[in-house]
């Protein structure tokens, strides 16, 4: 994902020249072609994830479109009081963007594992968080950053679902796109990892099960409407996200369905369940290990369903 | 703008100190022996040294000050009343319900830059301003007030690092060097000396001031920038609580209000005109004594 946001901020970088990259010493072989074509709207900054923010957060106040890049954890929990004081409460045009969302880095080890990220930065007011699912929402979602005005926080995955767009479809922020029809159950993912819920989506229709697949760019704020629609025809509602399940894209769904009065016929969250991603791995060995691949989400809407097929009526 | 003289200066450093005793004694809220540390290079500051004007608070040529320091926030708020960006009166809601003046220093008011408070990040801050400003060819200055506490933030250093790798000459860092920090002095926590090596080492320009001395701090802002191409540090030598004497380079006076018989001592230790406090703020300071 990162080479389609590094392409379209490559694309846009001459009709915006207030715009700027900060990355803190990451980026080697993707930025080398943005540096060397627009060597004034980037900077390395160094290994000094506080001072990119703040920096950021400076540049913005005097008109700048900043957007800062780093890895994993570094551009967020490493200096999340900055974008919470310098950003955010600033109302700062700064978009934090961080390339290795989840488990992408895999056998790096848990320290590179963005797996909270979600959470602490969609509690922070003012912020817009974006997790793309695929190749065209990293694309979309960066073309829309680039033009929209305030904080926000960009989550790249290695991984990308298979491309979801359909003809002619223009990306919308905030809203949640409808990726599977289905009417038994729906599974609403964040990002690349929406993948393995298509896959198993495909997999149970073979065996006469529809799942509905919900694409979900924007975390925050939150599509109720779409949700609640899901909730209401398919009555199942399964999150799916390479992220803790606390505070997440599950917790988030939670939060806003309870608040709606809308309570599915039953709600599971997949994702990382109080525990740190110690094992080693891949992000795709990691995702079984960890049980949020296409097989156990499987699994879990066999479950529910089979469940609810034995309720007497 | 007025010609700045020695005698303007310490006019405006003495209501900069009077109105801060009224504000957090009124607002029950502390820091003052922090206020009165920087409160003369504030004066200077805004007696001639920074291009700022009341009635264009966001006029793109200002100079700009980032208060790092942002306990000092009641000190920022009298200079910035002092010079007319929002009426005297406001001053005297500092730290209660319902206020703007927050106890740390808030954006929301006329003349303020940004909210600080949380220590170590205005540098930061100061140094995306002078970039954006060097990178616009822009003539104004940025001026980044730190305290020496703040020195021990990691990221305090690494804005450090920065500035003079992009030759970001716009920018002045000036530490109110008062050596005693929350609950201790400098030197039992963490010392920061050789402090004036430790800026040059890291590309900084630096000269060394008595932070009290009106016309010594206007000589060296005349100088800035020190050297071209390079970020200017000017230390400012100070004395915690500097202009009462029973506060004078006292750790207790960096969290305790000045109240009763302490307020009335203290006011009379300072110099400058009555502060024009209405008949109701003067009231309720009498309830609170």
């Amino acid at each position: 994902m990162r080479e389609a946001f590094v392409a379209v901020l490559t694309e846009l970088a001459p009709s915006h020249p207030e715009m700027m990259l900060l990355t803190g010493d990451l980026g080697f072989g993707v930025l080398n072609d943005f540096a060397a074509r627009f060597p004034r709207q980037l900077v390395n900054v160094g290994v000094a994830e506080q001072n990119m923010t703040g920096l950021a957060a400076g540049l913005a106040l005097e008109g700048r479109t900043v957007f800062t890049y780093s890895i994993g954890n570094f551009p967020t929990l490493r200096c999340l009081e900055q974008i919470r004081n310098d950003i955010c409460y600033h109302k700062a045009n700064v978009k934090v963007v961080s390339v290795g969302g989840g488990m992408s880095y895999g056998p790096v080890g848990m320290s590179h594992h963005a797996t909270e990220d979600l959470a602490i930065l969609r509690s922070l007011a003012g912020i817009e968080v974006y997790a793309p699912t695929d190749l065209w929402e990293a694309a979309e979602a960066t073309r829309h950053l680039i033009e929209s005005r305030g904080p926000a926080y960009l989550r790249l995955d290695k991984s990308a679902a298979p491309l979801t767009e359909h003809a002619g479809e223009r990306f919308e922020p905030g809203r949640i796109r409808v990726v599977r029809e289905g009417s038994d159950v729906t599974l609403v993912a964040t990002g690349g990892i929406a993948g393995e819920a298509i896959k198993a989506a495909d997999a149970l229709a073979g065996q006469g099960i529809f799942c509905r697949v919900l694409s979900v760019c924007t975390v925050k704020p939150l599509d109720i409407e779409t949700l609640a629609r899901a909730a209401t025809e398919t009555g199942g509602i399964v999150s799916i996200e390479e992220h803790t399940v606390e505070g997440g894209l599950g917790g988030a769904i939670a939060e806003s369905l309870m608040e709606a009065g809308i309570a599915p016929e039953f709600f599971v969250r997949v994702g990382l369940r109080n525990t740190f991603s110690s094992v080693v791995g891949t992000q795709r060995y990691l995702r079984g290990v960890y049980q949020m691949d296409a097989a156990a989400i499987m699994k879990v809407v066999v479950k529910k369903l089979g469940a609810k097929a034995e309720v007497p009526a | 703008m007025s010609v700045a003289t020695v005698e303007s200066t310490r006019a405006l450093a003495g209501r900069i100190r009077r109105h801060a005793l009224r504000m957090t004694s009124l607002g029950g809220s502390s820091h003052i022996g922090a206020v009165f540390s920087c409160a003369d290079l504030l004066a200077v500051l805004y007696d001639g040294v920074m291009k700022v004007n009341a009635r264009r608070p966001r006029d793109p040529e200002r100079d700009r000050l980032v208060l790092s320091k942002g306990h000092a926030g009641a000190g920022l708020y009298a200079a910035l009343a002092e010079r007319g960006f929002f009426p005297l009166e406001q001053l005297w809601t500092h730290y209660q319900d319902g206020s703007e003046l927050s106890g740390h220093v808030s954006h929301e008011l006329p003349g303020v830059e940004v909210s600080t408070g949380a220590l170590g990040h205005g540098l930061s801050i100061a140094a995306g301003m002078a970039l954006a400003g060097k990178l616009a060819g822009a003539e104004h200055r940025v001026f980044c007030l730190l305290s020496d506490g703040e020195c021990d933030e990691g990221s305090m250093w690494e804005a450090a690092l920065f500035a003079p790798q992009h030759r970001l000459s716009n920018l002045v860092a000036i530490v109110d060097y008062n050596r005693i920090q929350g609950i201790a002095p400098v030197a039992d926590v963490l010392e920061l000396e050789p402090f004036a090596d430790k800026w040059r080492a890291f590309g900084w320009a630096v000269r060394e001031v008595d932070g009290h001395d009106h016309a010594a701090i206007h000589e060296a802002c005349r100088a800035l920038p020190f050297e071209t191409e390079k970020p200017s540090c000017l230390i400012a030598h100070t004395t915690k609580g500097k202009g009462v004497s029973f506060m004078e380079n006292s750790v207790l006076w960096h969290y305790r209000t000045p109240r009763g018989a302490e307020f009335d001592a203290a006011l009379e230790e300072l110099e400058g005109p009555e502060a024009a406090c209405g008949p109701g703020e003067l009231q309720k300071l009498g309830a609170r004594r």
